[in-house]
């Protein structure tokens, strides 16, 4: 098969993805009015907690509403990677996914436009949430919003193969909402999204532990010195890493011989 | 007049909505600052020097990689500084010691010392005359030393806990506050006597000049204001400046260093454990904005060619870098326990 139907198929599952998106406006609002209330309620309040402490990539004292951006910044690209591996579900059910997947093209290429569907929504979701950011005050420099991009891609592919292999254990949606209370909040809050590592640690040890285990912590700090114009090797090794991994169980996972879905009966069903 | 100054102001900067034209300015602003950064001689080929409270200690910061490059040790508890008016000597009130300790500028080093009386703090150094005149908290005195005959050569009487010194840049007047009085007095630098005594803000703590010599600004510690004092006809308080940091409890608002920009637009004051910095403009009074800076903000300086605001953050123990046209902080510099003055290189 020449390199062509790949570009085809691609666009395709990518274009859908896209049009699912703009058609579904109420779906972009969500998704932006969920950080946003992180901004300008939850931060506010908090606003004095970090002024007392400088903390990398940062060169000075920052507010708090500063340091939640790049958390809140994975907040959308995690909840996104769940949404998109929820219509997965969805689609399995409806038959679109069913389609799709018996085609002759390989089920990981199938899976990475998949992902790299849902990656592209999550980054449009991601750059408009920073623009409100930016008239609101919160601004880092021009430079790091272009050096932020490959960030957010690994991000997107990461937390987004998480969301594929999520889903080949989830056979009906009511089962996937549990699994997003388990797993996209223990994340999330579980990290360095909301509060830097070394707080955690202070008020508590385990949860330390836990957060420096969590790949999420990695990839909102990997976001948060991008956008600072920093690289953290350690942060982009290990998202990169857990993205390989996360992506090869997914992969594994719907291959209809050995995956989950195998032993579940069919994807479809 | 800079080599009269003890510490100067600063500004800080907090995030708030700002416009496209503020966004443009600020795109351009960073390339500039970009440029400087990348031009091999930089416009920040200057010292920066703070006094270590805790430490005994002066850090020297070099402007342009803004890292501590000397560390001086001088006698027990440094405070103000003043350079000598050749600019070949950095004077250091050192507390507990009694003393000014005197740094030559070439070799970083103490070169001697002279007797200043009871607790020396603030001290400032005259545009046309060898002296350094010294607050004496204890004894409610305002010493005149010359620094050349090293003479002590008079003492000027004031209200009780004398602390913060102005003196205009014309060497006329010397406005001295007194943080258990309230008052700024007005002196008479020629006959050396106090011929005004102002009520002012509860626990004044420092007094600026204008730069055109027309105003006094005198900040107070528990009121959180600033006063301005006519210094041409009515030689009274014209105008209270008063801060008000959003989120921030009223009680750590309080007002300490003040240092403006020579072209008339801003006036920094430092405001304390707010840890901001307030950005006022010079002729209009108005607040214009609060800066993040580090813990308890003290006291503040000038660069040379004004682009930047340094802060000395005392409990944190670190120097924040304003840029001043983006009134945004840019970096914290760690120096040594307690920073409490900082003076630029003249």
């Amino acid at each position: 098969m020449s390199l062509l139907p790949y570009l085809h198929c691609m666009s395709g599952v990518v274009g859908r993805e896209l049009l699912r998106f703009v058609h579904q406006r109420s779906r972009f609002v969500a998704a932006l009015v969920r950080p946003l209330v992180w901004l300008f309620v939850f931060a506010a309040g908090f606003r004095m907690a970090l002024g007392v402490a400088m903390t990398e990539p940062y060169q000075t004292y920052i507010l708090y509403e500063v340091y939640i951006v790049p958390g809140l910044v994975g907040m959308i690209q995690l909840f996104n990677g769940m949404q998109s591996s929820l219509s997965m579900v969805y689609d399995r059910e409806m038959g679109s996914m069913r389609v799709l997947l018996v085609s002759p093209f390989p089920r990981w290429f199938l899976l990475v436009c998949k992902l790299l569907a849902g990656t592209f929504v999550s980054i449009v979701q991601v750059y408009v949430f920073l623009l409100i950011a930016y008239i609101y005050g919160i601004q880092a420099p021009l430079l790091g919003y272009v050096l932020v991009l490959p960030a957010l891609i690994v991000t997107g592919f990461m937390v987004g193969a998480l969301g594929l292999l999520l889903s080949t254990f989830v056979r009906q949606l009511e089962n996937f909402a549990g699994i997003m209370n388990f797993v996209i909040f223990p994340m999330f809050f579980l990290s360095s999204a909301l509060y830097p590592l070394w707080r955690i640690r202070e008020g508590s040890y385990l949860i330390y532990q836990i957060a420096a285990l969590n790949p999420f912590t990695y990839a909102v700090e990997m976001i948060r010195f991008a956008l600072y114009e920093q690289l953290n090797i350690e942060a982009v090794l290990i998202t990169l890493a857990a993205t390989c991994v996360l992506l090869g169980l997914a992969i594994l996972g719907y291959n209809p011989a050995r995956g989950m879905s195998a032993r579940k009966g069919g994807a479809g069903e | 007049m800079q080599h009269s100054v003890i510490h100067s102001d600063k500004k800080s900067f907090e995030p708030r909505i700002r416009g496209s034209k503020k966004m443009l300015k600020q795109g351009l602003q960073s390339v500039a600052l970009a440029t400087l950064f990348l031009t091999p001689f930089s416009a920040y080929a200057e010292r920066i020097f703070v006094s270590n409270e805790k430490d005994n200690t002066i850090s020297v910061i070099d402007a342009q990689s803004l890292e501590v490059i000397e560390t001086i040790e001088v006698g027990r508890r440094p405070r103000a500084m003043a350079f000598s008016s050749d600019g070949s000597e950095l004077f250091v009130a050192v507390g507990d010691d009694e003393a000014i300790d005197m740094i030559d500028l070439e070799t970083l080093k103490v070169v001697r010392s002279q007797s200043s009386g009871e607790d020396p703090e603030v001290i400032r150094t005259d545009p046309n005359k060898p002296y350094i005149y010294v607050s004496n908290e204890d004894d409610n005195i305002v010493s005149v030393l010359d620094y050349e005959k090293r003479t002590h050569v008079d003492q000027i009487p004031v209200g009780v806990e004398p602390e913060g010194l102005g003196i205009s840049p014309d060497g006329k007047w010397l406005i001295a506050t007194t943080e258990t009085s309230n008052m700024a007095h007005i002196i008479d630098a020629e006959k050396r006597e106090a011929v005004y005594h102002r009520l002012v803000g509860a626990r004044p703590r420092h007094a600026e000049f204008t730069p055109d010599g027309k105003e006094a600004w005198v900040s107070a510690e528990i009121a959180a204001t600033v006063s301005v004092i006519d210094m041409q006809e009515s030689f009274d308080v014209e105008h209270t400046i008063r801060f008000d940091v959003p989120g921030v409890p009223r009680e750590t608002v309080q007002a300490v260093g003040i240092t403006m920009t020579s072209d008339g637009r801003y006036a920094f004051v430092a405001l304390g454990p707010s840890n901001r910095v307030a950005v006022i403009d010079q002729q209009s009074y108005e607040v214009l904005d609060y800066i993040l800076v580090g813990q308890r903000v003290w006291h503040l300086a000038l660069s040379a060619d004004e682009s930047r605001l340094y802060t000395t953050n005392g409990v944190s123990g670190d120097v924040t870098v304003i840029d001043v046209d983006g009134l945004e902080a840019i970096k914290s510099v760690p120096v040594g326990r307690f920073p409490w003055g900082v003076v630029v290189e003249p």
